[in-house]
């Protein structure tokens, strides 16, 4: 189990490296593959009317005139041992593991991404309990009875959810429940857990059941699928002829092993999330990543894209570890080696 | 600031679809009760000294930086002087009245002497930063020093690089040039007096000085680019926080002394600046009493037109001039539009409101246009040249369109001719205007190609560089321009004036290098008198006019949204037709 | 072999019989979209403590629904059951769900045809064997795991203090098998369902399963009944035969009876396609012909007509008239219209000198 963590570890690190590879030749290469001069480039960080001297001393600033694996080697450099930065009148260090600084913000990417991803955090995981509740509970029951007015309600209801866009959904739950009847507070709203945890609960009631909304309807009928499929095993059959009551054998034998495949599910949905979180995040005026990573590749903020693909990628590849290592735990016939 | 959002505009128009429109309104909704549709164009609405509160403003972008020293934004020179002085400001009022330029931490406007090409101005005294010290003349001059000559600062207008008389060797800015002179042309023989020295005579110094580049910062607290997460204050109201893509808050600077500060009010105890929330959810909030305040002033989505305009909501919006023209230039080196005639014939063959209703309409889009200045400038003189009729069913009526023809006539061109037509690609409601007047330029045998090109690099790479517009054949390009600061020079110098034609990156699209034109702005600018300065802006524009290479389309308008708590709002035409955010309170 | 064949019923319908298992008339149908599946289809017969029930028929006979039936496992929403099921006093079809199930696993238990799927693949053996065990018993879970590893260890577990907490996957065939009878048996029940306990296993280990069942049985005097497609097994461990065809039992005997002296052409079938290793290999088998019935569509009359070689003896009964369940010796039934002479003649003459 060891050597197998150690592995995995080892691979996340070449992927995280190939990631940052990858996006990296995507925003600092292919804009020069297509024809972009780097004083095009620089003219972005500019103000309205770039002057010849402002785009050099913009160039010079963020080192893009350098060769593209230059400027690799630097982030690399950078993580590795730090960096400074020179802001004018002051030098600021970062320390490793420095992702770099932002174009716009002249803020170290790693402090912002690290103040953002709380908010972030917050939605996807108060999210998925929303939706693991709401979609296994409604999953399960509509398997339990199957073919009932109630099985064929939940799975149109499902079948909405998974078809309408999070930007309707939330603005119509905004306009309902925030503006016309006031229960929840409207966007915007949104303050982090420690300064203000009920200011925090109330104000990501929307976002949840929004962003939950599209998955529990999946997962409803993820679960509905599986239960159906589970309550033909011959073992839940041996269950019943053990004389244990139904709901010990819908709970303990039927659920576990339907939640199993499940759960593979739900760590790569949790990974992707950042997707839906995009859209939430900017429906509602949460402060997170998704909102980070849509302004900064609007404002071309470089290091800050990068740096918002890197904690993804770094948190899908850690999730899928958990996952794995959870799937070994909860199903004894994986075994690891 | 004018990114379209497609998707969320037909959600929230389903939202206002689904009959939740008429339940948005809460306690606000008996109808016809407020101050009255356009009451904040010209007066301020909602008159009040009462202090407390928090007034919260909401952003569905992102300042493009708070520093005073690094932004170019109109909201964020408006906003900044709630937390800091320049030497003058404009008049904190509506209408007319804003455009006026009062002396802020000066104690009068500039004195000039030198026919114009030396300013000096005198700091009030006793104002301090919030961390109680004392403010000087040198603090001023830094801030234009690191505004205007670093290398690092490079988001704010360079005007007084530009104004301003050199170094020798050229002044290489604070972060560099460490000796204790550094810009010699700006003199501080003691802490209250602040001298200016031009390189030509600019009779519109207050206008430069009422930037927030003037805005004194203390050396010792400059940290350059990350000055804006750690801005010393010397306003009414202290920086608390600002977090790039999240918000900003502000509350009281306790060093601020009212006695030294006749034209603030400073009403709320605390500010609250949110950026990046949802345009929509903005508007929705606005309309619910949530929020005070679209801090960006480009008024309310089209989603939420229809709502805004119902009749209970009616008297909390405003429809002012923007201080924009849309309008669109006739290259004169692009054959046959170096033909005065031709281009005559273009002037009265545009269908303006058509192009108007592409924009928007009347509310939304903004009036149609027959001048360059646009009606909130100081120097604008109505008059039309090239006068147009409307048909009865719609489009231009057979008159019109007869001089047209006849101008084609003259140009040799009796028989119509063909050019190209460029737009922003990603501005959606530009290419529809452009396809709107392609339909009525085909009424006359022009015929038109359409060319469009994104936004970001429109100036840089496409139609600001004279050769690509020549070998390309564009002879027709639509833009929209408004002035940094609002006289006619501020408005007219940077697309008219021979000077502004630059081999990439300019705004002088026609080329235009009339030596009359050329002579008349820099005589002006020249004037101290100022009504003949005003009036010179006008006979300015109609020579402009006169050259046909301009046709004027829309004077840009916006519905914008006042709530019902906010107290003192008007719209100042000074920062593009936005509210004046210096004196703005909540009930 | 004497002792406790079924006689005729001495108990009126509604009142139990001194039978410990007495099924009655037990008809199990499932309505579908297609029409009415009558799996089982008016079963009768009666089991002592302490004997043996072989069950055999083919694939669709009814023999397992009949099983499932007996513990109330049949799916209660798609199906029709009528007939009265009583054991030790007790009648099942008419009572509750939950009476049933406290039944289940404490009184009548049952070892299936697969073990491994049979099993949870997420739960330790000994785990599985706890929860049949403490089900059923208000003990500790410490008491209840003592008494797994007993079990594990009465069924012939190597070690079973250590393979308590193996998986499933982790035992062989045999040994999941022998788990699963030492669950079966965890609450010492009185009823004790084999079905097809031995068709997934080696053959030498079928051996093995088939002695331990009987050993526990002895051991434990629990009525058995072993529901299997195989002859050889039931000639192996059971006292009585009870054949089935199309949800009917169609010949009833002892086991000598049944193998000596069938008297129903489809046992002869089923005795003519049994493999023998003591015969010479140049004589083929003789497996019946045809496929067994729909039961939907079952035959007129006989539902074994269409397959029986003597059907055209009876002059036309065969395709119109069903035959009773006749008790033609004492302890030995069939259900058939040939005369019995001409039936004992022709196992004489044509039947018995291939086998």
């Amino acid at each position: 189990m060891f050597a197998y963590i150690v592995r995995r570890l080892i691979g996340a690190v070449l992927m995280l490296l190939l990631v940052s590879l990858v996006t990296f030749g995507i925003f600092f290469w292919l804009p020069k593959l297509a024809g972009q001069t780097t004083d095009q480039i620089a003219a972005g960080y500019v103000g309205k009317a770039p002057t010849k001297e402002a785009i050099q001393d913009t160039k010079e600033r963020l080192g893009l005139d350098e060769p593209v694996v230059v400027q690799y080697g630097e982030y690399l450099k950078a993580l590795v041992v730090g960096k400074d930065y020179k802001a004018g009148p002051v030098t600021d260090h970062c320390p490793a593991p420095c992702m770099g600084f932002s174009f716009r913000s002249s803020q170290p990417v790693l402090e912002t991404l690290l103040d953002r991803a709380p908010a972030t955090a917050s939605l996807a995981l108060g999210a998925a309990v929303v939706w693991l509740a709401g979609g296994i509970s409604v999953g399960v029951i509509s398997a339990l009875k199957r073919g009932t007015l109630w099985d064929r309600a939940a799975m149109i209801i499902a079948l909405s959810g998974v078809s309408l866009p999070i930007y309707f959904t939330g603005l119509v739950s905004l306009a309902l429940f925030s503006y016309s009847i006031k229960i929840f507070p409207g966007g915007g709203s949104y303050l982090p857990l420690t300064t203000d945890p009920v200011t925090w609960f109330q104000s990501l009631v929307l976002p949840w059941v929004t962003l939950a909304f599209l998955y529990a309807a999946m997962y409803a009928r993820l679960t509905r699928a599986g239960m159906l499929e589970t309550m033909n095993e011959d073992y839940i059959r041996t269950a019943r002829a053990k004389g244990l009551p139904e709901k010990t054998v819908v709970t303990k034998h039927a659920l576990r092993a339907t939640l199993t495949p499940i759960m593979t599910v739900f760590g790569l949905d949790l990974g992707l999330l950042l997707g839906g979180a995009v859209l939430t995040e900017s429906t509602f005026g949460i402060p997170g990543l998704g909102r980070l990573a849509i302004d900064s590749i609007n404002t071309g903020d470089l290091p800050m894209v990068l740096g918002v693909t890197l904690i993804t990628a770094s948190s899908i590849v850690v999730i899928n570890l958990i996952v794995d290592l959870l799937y070994a735990v909860v199903d004894p016939r994986v075994r690891l080696g | 600031m004018n990114k379209m959002r497609p998707i969320a505009v037909v959600a929230a128009g389903v939202v206002a679809a689904a009959g939740l429109a008429a339940c948005g309104g809460g306690d606000s909704g008996s109808s016809g009760s407020g101050p009255g549709y356009n009451a904040g164009v010209n007066a301020v609405v909602n008159k009040s000294d009462k202090k407390g509160g928090t007034l919260k403003f909401g952003s569905s972008d992102d300042f493009d930086s708070p520093d005073p020293g690094n932004t170019y934004y109109a909201f964020s020179q408006n906003i900044a002087r709630i937390y800091g002085r320049g030497l003058t400001t404009f008049n904190p009022s509506a209408g007319e009245e804003s455009l006026k330029v009062v002396p802020d931490l000066a104690s009068d406007l500039g004195q000039s002497s030198d026919g114009g090409k030396t300013w000096t101005y005198k700091l009030r005294t006793g104002v301090k930063y919030d961390d109680g010290s004392t403010v000087t003349s040198k603090d001023v001059k830094y801030a234009v020093e690191r505004s205007n000559y670093s290398d690092e600062l490079q988001l704010g207008p360079k005007y007084f690089k530009q104004y301003l008389v050199d170094n020798k060797p050229a002044y290489k800015g604070p972060y560099k040039d460490k000796s204790d002179e550094g810009l010699k042309s700006i003199e501080t023989p003691d802490d209250q007096t602040i001298i200016f020295h031009l390189n030509t005579a600019f009779q519109e110094f207050d206008y430069l000085v009422a930037m927030s580049q003037t805005m004194p910062v203390p050396k010792a607290k400059d940290t350059g680019l990350k000055y804006e997460s750690a801005i010393v204050s010397s306003g009414p109201y202290k920086v608390d926080n600002y977090t790039r893509g999240k918000s900003m808050s502000l509350s009281r600077n306790p060093n601020w002394n009212p006695s030294t500060d006749p034209i603030r009010k400073a009403l709320p105890d605390k500010v609250e600046i949110q950026l990046k929330q949802n345009a929509d959810d903005i508007d929705q909030r606005l309309i619910a009493g949530s929020l005070d305040m679209d801090i960006a002033g480009v008024g309310v989505q089209s989603g939420t037109q229809p709502k805004v305009l119902a009749a209970d909501q009616k008297p909390y919006v405003d429809n002012p001039v923007q201080g924009f023209l849309r309008f669109m230039s006739l290259n004169q080196n692009v054959k046959p539009l170096n033909n005065i005639h031709c281009r005559i014939a273009v002037q009265y063959a545009t269908d303006k409101v058509a192009a108007q209703t592409a924009y928007g309409g009347p509310l939304a889009g903004g009036d149609t246009a027959t001048t360059v200045l646009p009606p909130s400038v100081a120097g604008y003189t109505k008059f039309d040249l090239y006068p147009q009729k409307q048909a009865e069913g719609g489009g231009l009526d057979q008159a019109t369109l007869g001089k047209a023809k006849q101008e084609l006539q003259q140009c040799g061109q009796p028989n119509g001719f063909s050019t190209k037509i460029s737009a922003r690609s990603d501005r959606p409601k530009e290419v529809a205007m452009a396809q709107a007047i392609q339909q009525s330029l085909a009424k006359v045998n022009i015929k038109t190609e359409i060319v469009q090109f994104p936004a970001g690099d429109y100036f840089n790479k496409y139609v600001g560089v004279p050769k690509y517009v020549h070998d390309h054949g564009i002879g027709m390009m639509i833009m929209a321009w408004a002035a940094d600061w609002p006289t006619g020079y501020g408005f007219l110098a940077q697309i008219v004036h021979g000077s502004a034609i630059k081999p990439s990156g300019g705004n002088n699209l026609a080329e235009l290098n009339d030596p009359k034109v050329n002579k008349g702005l820099d005589d002006a600018i020249a004037n101290p008198d100022e009504a003949a300065r005003l009036k010179a802006y006008g006979e300015v524009d109609k020579l402009v006019m006169g050259t046909a290479m301009e046709v004027p389309l829309v004077y840009a308008k916006a519905l914008m949204y006042r709530p019902k708590r906010v107290t003192n709002a008007g719209i100042t035409y000074s920062y593009g037709g936005m509210y004046d955010y210096l004196n703005m309170g909540v009930e | 072999m004497a002792g406790t064949a079924p006689v005729a019923d001495t108990a009126g319908a509604g009142e139990a019989s001194g039978a410990f298992l007495d099924v009655r008339d037990l008809k199990i149908h499932f309505p579908t979209d297609d029409g009415l599946v009558k799996s089982v289809d008016g079963l009768t017969f009666q089991l002592e403590r302490g004997r043996t029930l072989g069950i055999v028929g083919e694939s669709g006979s009814g023999k397992s629904v009949t099983s499932l039936g007996i513990l109330g496992l049949h799916n209660k929403r798609n199906s029709d059951v009528s007939g009265e099921i009583w054991l030790d006093g007790k009648e099942l079809v008419g009572a509750s769900q939950n009476e049933v199930r406290r039944l289940r696993g404490r009184d009548m238990a049952m070892i299936f045809q697969d073990p491994l799927s049979s099993m949870h693949p997420f739960y330790t053996v000994g785990n599985q064997i706890i929860e049949a065990y403490r089900v059923h018993n208000d003990v500790s879970k410490q008491v209840a795991r003592k008494h797994a590893i007993d079990m594990l260890g009465r069924v012939g577990i190597p070690k079973p203090d250590k393979r308590v907490d193996d998986y499933p996957h982790q035992f062989s065939g045999g040994m999941r098998q022998r788990a699963m009878i030492a669950m079966a048996l965890s609450c010492d029940p009185e009823l004790l369902i084999a079905d097809e306990p031995t068709t997934a296993l080696d053959v030498t280990v079928q051996a093995q399963i088939l002695d331990l069942i009987r050993d526990l049985q002895q051991e434990f005097n629990s009525a058995v009944i072993m529901i299997t497609h195989d002859l050889g097994v039931v000639a192996e461990l059971s006292d009585d035969i009870l054949v089935m065809y199309a949800g009917r039992c169609v010949e009833y005997a002892s086991v000598d009876d049944a193998f000596h002296r069938p008297q129903h052409p489809y046992t002869w079938g089923l005795l003519g396609s049994m493999p023998r290793l003591d015969r010479e290999r140049s004589e083929r088998l003789m497996p019946i012909q045809g496929s067994p019935p729909s039961l939907i569509n079952v035959p007129s009359g006989c539902a074994f007509h269409p397959r029986c070689p003597y059907a055209e003896l009876n002059d036309g009964k065969s395709e119109t008239e069903r035959p009773e369940l006749v008790e033609v010796e004492p302890g030995h039934k069939a259900a058939c219209h040939l005369p019995l002479e001409k039936r004992r003649e022709i196992w004489a003459d044509e039947i018995k000198p291939k086998l």
